[in-house]
């Protein structure tokens, strides 16, 4: 059972691979003409596996900022994996410490956006099952993101800009989100974190990520208390 | 240039620092049960995350300087429907074709 579930997660993630190579190409692109050698690319890629604080990291580096603002600037672009992270112990905290930690180093936006969306979907998995379907997600994107860093990488400059590869990570991101707006609150929490998100446009890079989230998190679950509450007056009211 | 020492300072703290984010609940309240108020507000991580990644990369690209550009923001709006409507490869064939058709036309 946990073999099928594993390919199950292996399939559900076969279309994000469309994104995550000219993702990870493109990183091996930009820290190449940053004066990066190969060892040094592979090794971030390797090392820290989150597209997004790499090139904040490598851009802040570049224009001669010190490590500790780099550090930081980067680490608050991951601070919403800290969510991921709780979002995940309800469905796969029951693991082995070993196997957690695992799929802590494992953890990107895709991996938590569809094993989630599936163990919701289908509250009948086992622990196992679960757990093989984490992987089976991971099994497919890793070794894409490792691979394409280092093609990007040696390929260099030969990839023109007009193909405009930094864009797929928005049309990635929207394509995740789109199947998780299945109820009004979850609605009303993608609109607040849009509209948040320009709010707070002039926050550090990745705090306005973090306060966005947290009101739109709020508002989500504000949004499905009120409906519960509407829904068991409705019923109280009906058998009256 | 960026030199030897200082990139890797950065790589080796921003790897164990991202792996210490990832590993936080999950690695050290694995095992405890949370709140009910808790889980209730995680069942709305994605909803909240993700739109406001998506916005500040439509609306200020790096790419174009931060500058705003109609066509991307057409293009994440053909992506949105399409994958509210299709598929997630649809989406994302769709969402990158506008772009290009965009800028091939104007």
């Amino acid at each position: 059972m946990t073999r099928s579930a594993f390919w199950q997660g292996y399939r559900d993630c076969t279309p994000f691979i469309a994104v995550v190579i000219p993702f990870s190409l493109l990183f091996g692109v930009v820290a190449r003409d940053a004066g990066l050698d190969i060892l040094q690319v592979m090794a971030m890629s390797v090392l820290v596996i989150a597209g997004a604080s790499q090139f904040t990291a490598l851009a802040l580096l570049q224009e001669h900022a010190p490590v500790f603002i780099a550090l930081t600037a980067a680490l608050a672009v991951n601070l919403r994996m800290a969510l991921y992270s709780a979002a995940l112990v309800p469905h796969v905290g029951h693991a082995k410490l070993g196997v957690r930690a695992l799929m802590a180093y494992l953890m990107v936006d895709q991996a938590y956006a569809v094993a989630v969306k599936t163990y919701e979907e289908r509250p009948g998995m086992s622990r196992e099952e679960r757990v093989a379907y984490y992987f089976g997600v991971m099994a497919l994107i890793c070794p894409f993101w490792y691979g394409c860093t280092l093609l990007g990488a040696l390929i260099g400059t030969a990839i023109p800009a007009s193909l405009h590869l930094d864009f797929a990570a928005p049309v990635c991101f929207i394509a995740i989100t789109a199947p998780l707006l299945r109820s009004l609150p979850h609605m009303l929490a993608a609109a607040v974190s849009v509209v948040c998100a320009i709010l707070f446009a002039g926050f550090p890079a990745g705090l306005g990520l973090i306060a966005a989230a947290l009101v739109a998190m709020l508002v989500g679950a504000q949004a499905e208390l009120a409906l519960r509450r509407r829904a068991a007056r409705r019923a109280s009211g009906g058998s009256a | 240039m960026i030199d030897d020492a200082t990139f890797w300072t950065l790589t080796v703290l921003l790897g164990i620092g991202t792996f210490l984010i990832r590993f936080s609940f999950l690695g050290f309240f694995g095992r405890k049960q949370l709140p009910a108020w808790f889980i209730l507000h995680l069942k709305y991580v994605g909803v909240g995350v993700l739109p406001a990644m998506v916005t500040p990369l439509v609306l200020w690209p790096q790419a174009t300087g931060g500058e705003t550009e109609p066509a991307r923001i057409i293009a994440a709006l053909v992506t949105f429907l399409v994958a509210l409507r299709l598929s997630v490869t649809g989406a994302l064939v769709a969402g990158m074709g506008t772009l290009y058709l965009m800028q091939a036309l104007f």
